[in-house]
């Protein structure tokens, strides 16, 4: 391990890691909203736009990022749609991330038994009222395992940035094995790199989550 | 002419070429989802001993698997176990590798899970009855994990199938590699074939993991409690 070149070129993964974390940030976002707003679609069963917004989760689902970023990079210039890396890359998570959101929260929805909707309106509630009060504050905590778990995967999945020109951590990793062949200090600030940012928010998560499930209904 | 890109598809030996780069990533991910699960319900047994010290191993690899990005574990046996120990690897090789890795922990993690879901008076039970260990586990215990490993199982092949696409940017050459080899030459007479091709592999993907995806989905619902 060469300490020196560690300290010279950590600036370059600083740069790199709040990059890498402004995206994801701005991705996972927009996938919470567009998730909430796919499974809300699903759960009303609206129709028409329900049909397109399943057949938008398998696809999604059933894809690897990877491509989905080649798609939007190097695929839609051609038809004269030209994005940018930092917007193909916030597509390409929302895209991704839509889809895994909506499955969170729709389990979440589904668990909630019938009866709590109908006791709702019953007592005289509106329908936004039941679905604000009590529907919701429910199906989040529900859904907060598979959500927190989206979170993380999502962050991972950013490390495939580099492969649309982004300036990310692992582009990083490879300039410098490329430029000066110090493989072992640029993988190992790589995997410290990951772990600073990945090992606080899956501890977090879980400590939300321990806390939650007492917030659980009928357990 | 930006209507005639598709036909970049069907010309020469393209569309067999990119079934050929399919079979590469499919092969890749198969052995290592047979390797992941051969190992990974003897990690899950392990994990599931009372031994304290066991049980910090099988955390800490499990947790460092599945925190790291599986492209920085790609990296480090691509790149650093060469560096490191002189070992030379094939891209494939440390594909299969990592995937395996990887997948170990995973499907480690769901038959430990899977092992501690089945309650206790189970076991009991059937020590009352006069099974002996060998028959509790044949009879009981198995079958009921089986029910809930298989689809989360099998979940984690189509997770494994769409994490193989990394593996192009370690050299590997598979379905996105031939399409990139396809676009650059038809750069100069179809110019639009980038899109085609880009949206054939998706599709590949789509059909090649969206069955499995269904069956994991089918099996859960049908073995519902």
């Amino acid at each position: 391990m060469d300490i020196q070149f560690i300290s010279k070129y950590l600036p370059l993964y600083v740069e790199a890691a709040k990059l890498t974390l402004t995206i994801a940030t701005i991705g996972i976002i927009s996938s919470i909203f567009v998730g909430f707003c796919c499974s809300l679609v699903r759960y009303y069963k609206i129709p028409f736009i329900h049909k397109i917004v399943s057949i938008y989760i398998e696809l999604s689902r059933n894809t690897p990022l990877l491509i989905q970023l080649f798609f939007l990079y190097f695929g839609l210039p051609k038809i004269g749609i030209r994005l940018s890396s930092e917007s193909c890359a916030i597509v390409g998570l929302t895209f991704l991330g839509g889809s895994y959101m909506a499955e969170a929260f729709r389990s979440g929805l589904e668990a909630i038994p019938k009866i709590q909707r109908e006791s709702g309106l019953s007592i005289g509630l509106t329908k936004f009222q039941v679905f604000w009060h009590i529907i919701l504050p429910q199906a989040v905590t529900i859904s907060m395992p598979a959500f927190s778990a989206n979170v993380v995967f999502l962050i991972k999945e950013t490390s495939v940035f580099s492969a649309v020109a982004l300036a990310d951590l692992m582009y990083v990793a490879k300039d410098l094995i490329g430029l000066y062949y110090k493989t072992d200090e640029a993988l190992f600030m790589l995997v410290c790199a990951y772990l600073i940012i990945l090992l606080p928010i899956s501890i977090i998560f879980s400590i939300i989550e321990r806390k939650l499930r007492y917030a659980g209904f009928g357990n | 002419m930006q209507d005639l890109g598709i036909r970049v598809l069907f010309e020469g030996k393209n569309l067999v070429r990119l079934l050929g780069g399919l079979w590469v990533t499919l092969q890749i991910s198969l052995l290592s989802v047979a390797l992941s699960i051969l190992l990974g319900i003897i990690l899950g047994m392990i994990m599931n001993m009372k031994n304290p010290v066991v049980k910090v191993i099988t955390r800490i690899y499990l947790e460092f698997v599945r925190i790291m990005p599986q492209l920085v574990l790609l990296f480090l046996v691509y790149f650093g176990l060469t560096k490191a120990f002189g070992i030379n690897l094939s891209g494939e090789v440390s594909a299969v590798i990592v995937f395996t890795i990887w997948g170990t922990a995973e499907m480690g993690d769901l038959v430990r899970g899977a092992l501690q879901s089945i309650p206790k008076h189970q076991y009991e039970s059937g020590r009352a009855i006069g099974l002996n260990e060998f028959q509790i586990y044949a009879h009981i215990i198995i079958p009921q994990t089986i029910r809930r490993l298989l689809p989360l199982a099998i979940n984690l092949v189509t997770r494994m199938i769409k994490t193989t696409s990394l593996i192009v940017l370690i050299g590997v050459v598979e379905m996105v590699k031939v399409g990139q080899q396809i676009i650059e030459s038809n750069r100069l007479e179809v110019p639009s074939a980038a899109i085609w091709i880009y949206a054939f592999i998706f599709f590949l993907y789509f059909i090649v993991c969206y069955p499995i995806s269904r069956l994991s989905v089918r099996l859960e619902k049908k073995w519902k409690d």
